[in-house]
């Protein structure tokens, strides 16, 4: 141990390390998510596709055979279609994906969330969509030609029950 | 497991020997990690509290509401907000030091699993307040923190709906989600708390307050680094852009950018493994643990000097079971000592100078004895020659005392410091075993078995039991809180000490100092 003077001021020289290592770290470095040229485009999906296989009424004779408190008159199976996407810009497809119903039975919704960084600009933004595995063709569809701002955010989202696609 | 912790524990006692050069050894910053914590702990809460008065939870409203506290009410609120964000790096930092050092220094074996597996979920649930209050700031960092986040939970399968949904655009956001937030970030450090006081339920008195002059060094560097830097908002959040730049906090969100680069699985799988692994210390491989400190009815009188002086809650006194005419008797719970030996040190039977009957005290170490230890100082007297000979009693843990040894130093091995009892000093220099008594042990402050540096310290000023008698001179005893870094100090300090032995002389009891002193007069008078 020194004497209390030089004591004293190595202290205060480790607080005001400690004290400006603490400051500096809070904030910097800046952290650069995305390039200063880039825009993002993040889809999201949830959807339920089209079951498998067909609804079918059963017959007198079936529906007797079954327990009184059991005798629904349709019979359905639970296992969904997968739901396929494809996303455009300006033409060139950059994300094609099959989305696998989930639950154990694949009986639940299709889900995606993805991000793709383009660089901002004008571009042609086409999305497409099936939910049955007996269609070819696509089912849904969405296009927008957006003119993007460097950092600007579209987000597009799936909702059957508003009709499809939408951008915000 | 030691070849793994030596580095560090070599930087650790490299910084805490730089600092001792500044800070008296109880205000050195890294012998009072844990104390640190709890210190910012509480400037966290009273700082928000205060905060919180004026915050609004809205999602519109959250920034606006920090803007006002930071701007309008600058020296009140603002100020308070400062101190609350650097008080919470101080206590995430403190909290990695605390935890790096008792795995540097080991003390996270046997006994030690619990503070340690106790601790690991302090340090998630810190995490996690900070994140939470990031996030009710509501700006661009804010935004950046609850988007990475929620895209990382999402990789779980527990949630039935994308997290990451609600941050999607500016319309998907609502204001129930800053209400959980700020349910969160107040509710889980009272669970931390919690925690934290289960954390130190095995130790007995443990530091949970800083010394003054810490603490008021501490809160000085706050306020001026708040004064100086205040802690102020980046941007506001807006979903419709991406928070391209931000200026991340890296001791909270330093892992931010690896969680948004990377593979959901694979940091999931690497956190999870990483949790595992540090969870699974203290049993890689299995400790072979010591034996546990036995107490011999015959030799204890239920003094409770043993239970006072022991680090780890490892004993109680219980009802009488042997008929003897005492009110109590010690028990020792073997599953809690470890086996330090510091219960034999303050036991009064623990007496080198008893000849009547074997030098069994109340309560001993079987795998080192109180009899052992006067063995070996028989021992070790009978190999010392010279003029000045010294006995130095060392902890094995601070490791240095065995570099001292030679034809006059002798040295006899402890488990601790506290184990030695007082009275051995005295009987080393009363029987003239050797000229001078040396006790090496850990840094001061930083005793590896916690308290026994400072029982031992207490023992030989005469404050607490047993003391070391007020006739031996205390000239003729030094103690070296060497630490384990601590060679050359322990050899330059036995110099030192060597040469004012040989100044001393001979040891003469007061009636030999007496009687010499009348001889010497009588031949004067002649």
């Amino acid at each position: 141990m020194m004497n209390r003077f030089t004591g004293y001021l190595g202290q205060a020289v480790f607080y005001a390390f400690a004290a400006a290592l603490a400051g500096y770290f809070a904030t910097r470095p800046v952290y650069r998510q995305v390039p200063a040229d880039q825009a993002q485009i993040k889809l999201m999906i949830k959807h339920g596709g089209v079951r498998v296989e067909d609804c079918r009424k059963l017959t007198t004779q079936e529906l007797s055979k079954l327990p009184t408190t059991a005798r629904r008159p349709i019979d359905c199976s639970r296992e969904r279609s997968p739901v396929t996407v494809l996303l455009s810009i300006d033409g060139e497809p950059i994300y094609q994906a099959e989305l696998q119903p989930t639950g154990l039975s694949k009986d639940g919704p299709s889900k995606a969330y993805e991000k793709f960084l383009v660089p901002a600009g004008r571009h042609l933004v086409e999305v497409r969509l099936r939910d049955d595995v007996r269609d070819q063709d696509y089912k849904y569809e969405g296009r927008l030609d957006a003119d993007l701002k460097p950092w600007q955010n579209l987000a597009v989202e799936f909702d059957a029950e508003r009709g499809g696609f939408h951008f915000r | 497991m030691q070849k793994y912790t030596a580095p560090l524990r070599v930087l650790f006692d490299a910084a805490e020997r730089l600092l001792s050069r500044f800070f008296p050894p109880e205000w050195n910053p890294l012998l009072n990690l844990g104390a640190l914590g709890f210190f910012f702990y509480w400037i966290i809460t009273a700082s928000g509290i205060y905060v919180y008065i004026f915050f609004d939870t809205g999602v519109w409203q959250a920034y606006a509401s920090v803007e006002y506290m930071t701007n309008d009410q600058w020296y009140a609120a603002g100020f308070m907000r400062s101190f609350h964000r650097y008080a919470s790096d101080g206590l995430v930092i403190v909290m990695l030091l605390h935890m790096l050092r008792e795995f540097s220094l080991g003390r996270f074996r046997g006994i030690r699993w619990f503070s340690w597996i106790t601790g690991i979920p302090v340090l998630l649930f810190v995490y996690v307040a900070g994140i939470t209050g990031y996030w009710l700031v509501w700006d661009k960092l804010a935004q950046y923190v609850a988007i990475v986040s929620t895209e990382w939970l999402d990789h779980l399968p527990f949630f039935g709906q994308s997290v990451a949904g609600n941050f999607l655009s500016p319309t998907s956001l609502e204001s129930r989600f800053f209400t959980l937030m700020i349910f969160m970030h107040i509710a889980v450090p009272l669970i931390a708390l919690i925690v934290l006081w289960l954390h130190l339920q095995r130790v007995t008195k443990p530091r949970i307050n800083p010394p003054r002059g810490l603490a008021i060094g501490t809160g000085l560097s706050l306020f001026v680094l708040s004064a100086v830097y205040p802690a102020v908002s980046q941007a506001p959040a807006n979903l419709a852009e991406v928070p391209g730049s931000v200026g991340l906090d890296w001791f909270y969100l330093g892992a931010y950018p690896l969680l948004e680069n990377l593979s959901g699985p694979a940091t999931w799988t690497s956190a999870v493994v990483a949790l595992l692994v540090v969870a699974a210390i203290p049993w890689l491989p299995p400790m072979k643990k010591p034996a546990a400190a036995v107490v011999d009815l015959a030799n204890c009188n239920g003094c409770s000097r043993c239970l006072n002086d022991c680090p780890y809650n490892a004993i109680t006194m219980q009802m009488r079971s042997d008929g003897r005419p005492f009110e109590g008797e010690a028990v020792v719970d073997p599953d809690m000592c470890v086996a330090c030996g510091i219960c034999a040190g303050s036991c009064p039977t623990s007496t080198p100078f008893r000849r009547m009957s074997d030098l069994v005290p109340g309560i001993d170490l079987p795998d080192r004895t109180i009899a052992d230890i006067r063995a070996d100082v028989h021992a070790e007297a009978e190999r010392l020659s010279g003029d000045v000979r010294i006995m130095v009693f060392g902890c094995k843990n601070a490791e240095v005392a065995a570099t001292v040894r030679s034809n006059s130093v002798g040295v006899v091995s402890l488990n601790c410091t506290g184990q030695l009892p007082p009275s051995f000093i005295d009987y080393v220099i009363s029987r003239r075993l050797a000229e001078g008594v040396v006790i090496a042990g850990c840094s001061e402050n930083a005793c590896y078995n916690r308290l026994g540096t400072k029982w031992t310290t207490a023992r030989i000023e005469g404050s607490r039991d047993p003391f070391l008698r007020a006739s031996v001179p205390r000239e003729r005893l030094k103690t070296v809180w060497a630490g384990r870094l601590g060679a050359r100090m322990l050899r330059a300090q036995i110099t030192t000490f060597d040469a004012v032995l040989s100044a001393l002389g001979p040891y003469r009891t007061r009636h030999q100092r007496v009687a010499a002193k009348t001889t010497r007069e009588a031949a004067d008078d002649e």
